[in-house]
């Protein structure tokens, strides 16, 4: 189907010099002082693999107009998205893209499968089909983790009875659809089987999938955006497809698996169980033992605040809800001024993507060697004064390290519990997304400070400065 | 058509370059996991190539044209999006001293 044509061997060269710059983009991102040459050497691998391939023949005078009215449209949306969105939306913009990503890949293997379907090779057409499966269900999957990130549709799993054996059954229809496609690849039953199923088996992938594993589960579509962009560099036999979708497959892969040890849940658990679908019907204010859990006041904070050596600070995504990072760092800039150490600590699934805390923090300005890691900084909570939790649950729960009941247990968390006081800010008294209760609440040690994230902190600052007056 | 031995080669580029990717994402600190999400997800826009194939071939069916051309403008709002927005993110990562 692709004929070597004259240039096509010279385009090769461009090719090779694209993929060498995309490993080097990777390579460079690994340390924050050289990751922004690496994202200007992904920029230009990306330009040279466009214009070799505009360059490279095959392209008609009316082909030519096609491509850049629809990369004028595409740059046109995609430019106000990256410059405009706040980077509290992120990991829905991240979401929206892996879907945009799947869908590309999805319509170049039907169109390439309407042209060619008589000349294909039997290879060829099981790479297309692993190319569509790949690509559809990462379209609506990533579609519906959007619509849960943004909250359009609950962010609560929905589990019904009989999900699993519903969704899995979806994908071996796909499956079983893309093997007969690849024997038999004029069968248009197969091909719209294969396409309806996938496109069905991605909603089902997210739907049962609760807010807090919302890493994982971004960090997984990832990897089936990159691996059906890898697979159709092996319809197309273009082998820069190839190299840089086999590098997006397995950052994803890699993400989604850091997410899930940070979690202490397999792949199958995350995917399956349905997470923080039950409420807990005894929850509310009371515990136990009858004991009563009271809000304290902003007063009471500042109190325990002052004349401090050490506190430390932990974000969760309620800080990123209530855009509360530029009051949190207000805040640690007024507990510095009086001369107490403010750590940042960050656990590797706070917030809804990897890393979401750290980017947050450095919009608002906090230094990124403030920002500590969860085995760095948990050696530490036991010299603090005060640890103030601001949006962050499920995290501190110490139930992950003692009760085998929990649905967190084993997980690894902040040692939160061994400060000497914890400051606990909170809406409300719902539980986490986990949906389990958190038994930091009941401990002497707690204080309970109830109101919005954002709220608390601008009163807690506006505290300080009375006070200094 | 390919021949098998196409076929392998681009099993080998496959094997190895996943080898290759595993071994620089785990070199990426956590700090820089949501920029490198944003970088790995301009690079598999790197499906621009295969949707600028397809829609440059002169072609009959017009359908084909235009799932190119979604295909093209979908890649193309990945590509500039996942870059810009990295830039962005990086931009802001700042040291105590700086």
């Amino acid at each position: 189907m692709h004929e070597p044509s004259a240039m096509s061997s010279a385009v090769q060269y461009v090719y090779l010099a694209s993929a060498a710059l995309f490993i080097l983009s990777l390579k460079w991102m690994g340390q924050v002082k050289t990751a922004r040459r690496g994202n200007w050497a992904g920029a230009s691998a990306m330009v040279l693999a466009v214009v070799g391939t505009l360059i490279g023949g095959g392209i008609s005078g009316q082909g030519y107009l096609w491509i850049a009215g629809a990369m004028v449209v595409g740059a046109a949306i995609g430019t106000p998205m990256a410059i405009v969105m706040p980077m509290t939306a992120v990991p829905q913009r991240t979401a929206l893209s892996h879907a945009f990503g799947g869908l590309a890949a999805a319509l170049v293997g039907v169109a390439e499968y309407l042209e060619n379907r008589e000349h294909l090779s039997t290879f060829t057409v099981g790479a297309l089909s692993a190319e569509m499966l790949l690509g559809f269900l990462t379209f609506t999957g990533s579609l519906f983790a959007f619509g849960k990130l943004q909250e359009i549709i609950s962010t609560r799993p929905v589990v019904y009875p009989g999900r699993n054996i519903v969704s899995l059954g979806t994908l071996v229809i796909a499956v079983l659809s893309g093997v007969y496609l690849t024997i038999d690849p004029s069968s248009t039953l197969a091909f719209g089987t294969l396409i309806a199923t996938s496109l069905a088996f991605g909603v089902f992938l997210i739907i049962p999938i609760g807010g807090a594993d919302m890493p994982t589960v971004i960090a997984i579509l990832n990897a089936y955006a990159g691996l059906s962009a890898s697979a159709m560099g092996f319809v197309m036999n273009n082998k820069l497809l190839i190299i840089a979708g086999a590098l997006d497959g397995t950052s994803g892969l890699i993400l989604s698996i850091l997410m899930c040890k940070a979690m202490n849940r397999s792949f199958a658990n995350v995917l399956f169980a349905g997470v923080g679908a039950v409420q807990p019907s005894k929850g509310g204010a009371k515990a136990p033992g009858g004991k009563t859990i009271v809000g304290y006041s902003i007063e009471d904070a500042k109190a325990v605040l002052e004349d401090t050596r050490l506190v430390i600070i932990v974000p969760g995504y309620g800080m990123a809800v209530a855009q509360a990072q530029h009051a949190v760092k207000e805040l640690a800039n007024v507990l510095a001024a009086q001369g107490t150490d403010v750590k940042f600590a960050i656990h590797p699934v706070a917030g809804r993507m990897p890393g979401h805390m750290n980017v947050l923090l450095s919009e608002a300005d906090v230094p990124y060697d403030q920002l500590w890691e969860m085995e760095r900084v948990n050696s530490s909570f036991p010299e603090a004064d005060v640890a103030i939790v601001v949006g962050a649950n499920d995290v501190t729960n110490p139930a992950a390290r003692t009760n085998k009941e929990s649905p967190l247990y084993g997980m690894p968390i902040l040692d939160v519990d061994k400060a000497r006081t914890v400051i606990f800010i909170k809406r409300s008294m719902n539980p986490g997304f986990a949906g389990v209760d958190n038994e930091l609440f009941l401990l002497d040690k707690t204080m309970m400070v109830f109101g919005d994230a954002k709220k608390v902190m601008t009163d807690l600052i506006a505290a300080f400065k009375e006070g200094a007056h | 058509m390919h021949e098998p031995s196409g076929l392998i080669e681009n099993l080998f580029v496959f094997v190895l370059a996943s080898f290759l990717g595993l071994e620089l994402i785990r070199g990426v600190s956590r700090l820089l996991h949501t920029p490198l999400m944003s970088l790995t997800n301009a690079i598999a826009s790197i499906a621009i190539v295969g949707s600028l194939l397809i829609t440059g071939r002169p072609h009959e069916d017009p359908v084909i044209t235009a799932l190119g051309v979604v295909a093209i403008a979908c890649s193309a709002i990945n590509a500039v999006g996942g870059f810009l927005i990295t830039e962005r993110i990086l931009k802001m990562f700042k040291k105590r001293s700086d």
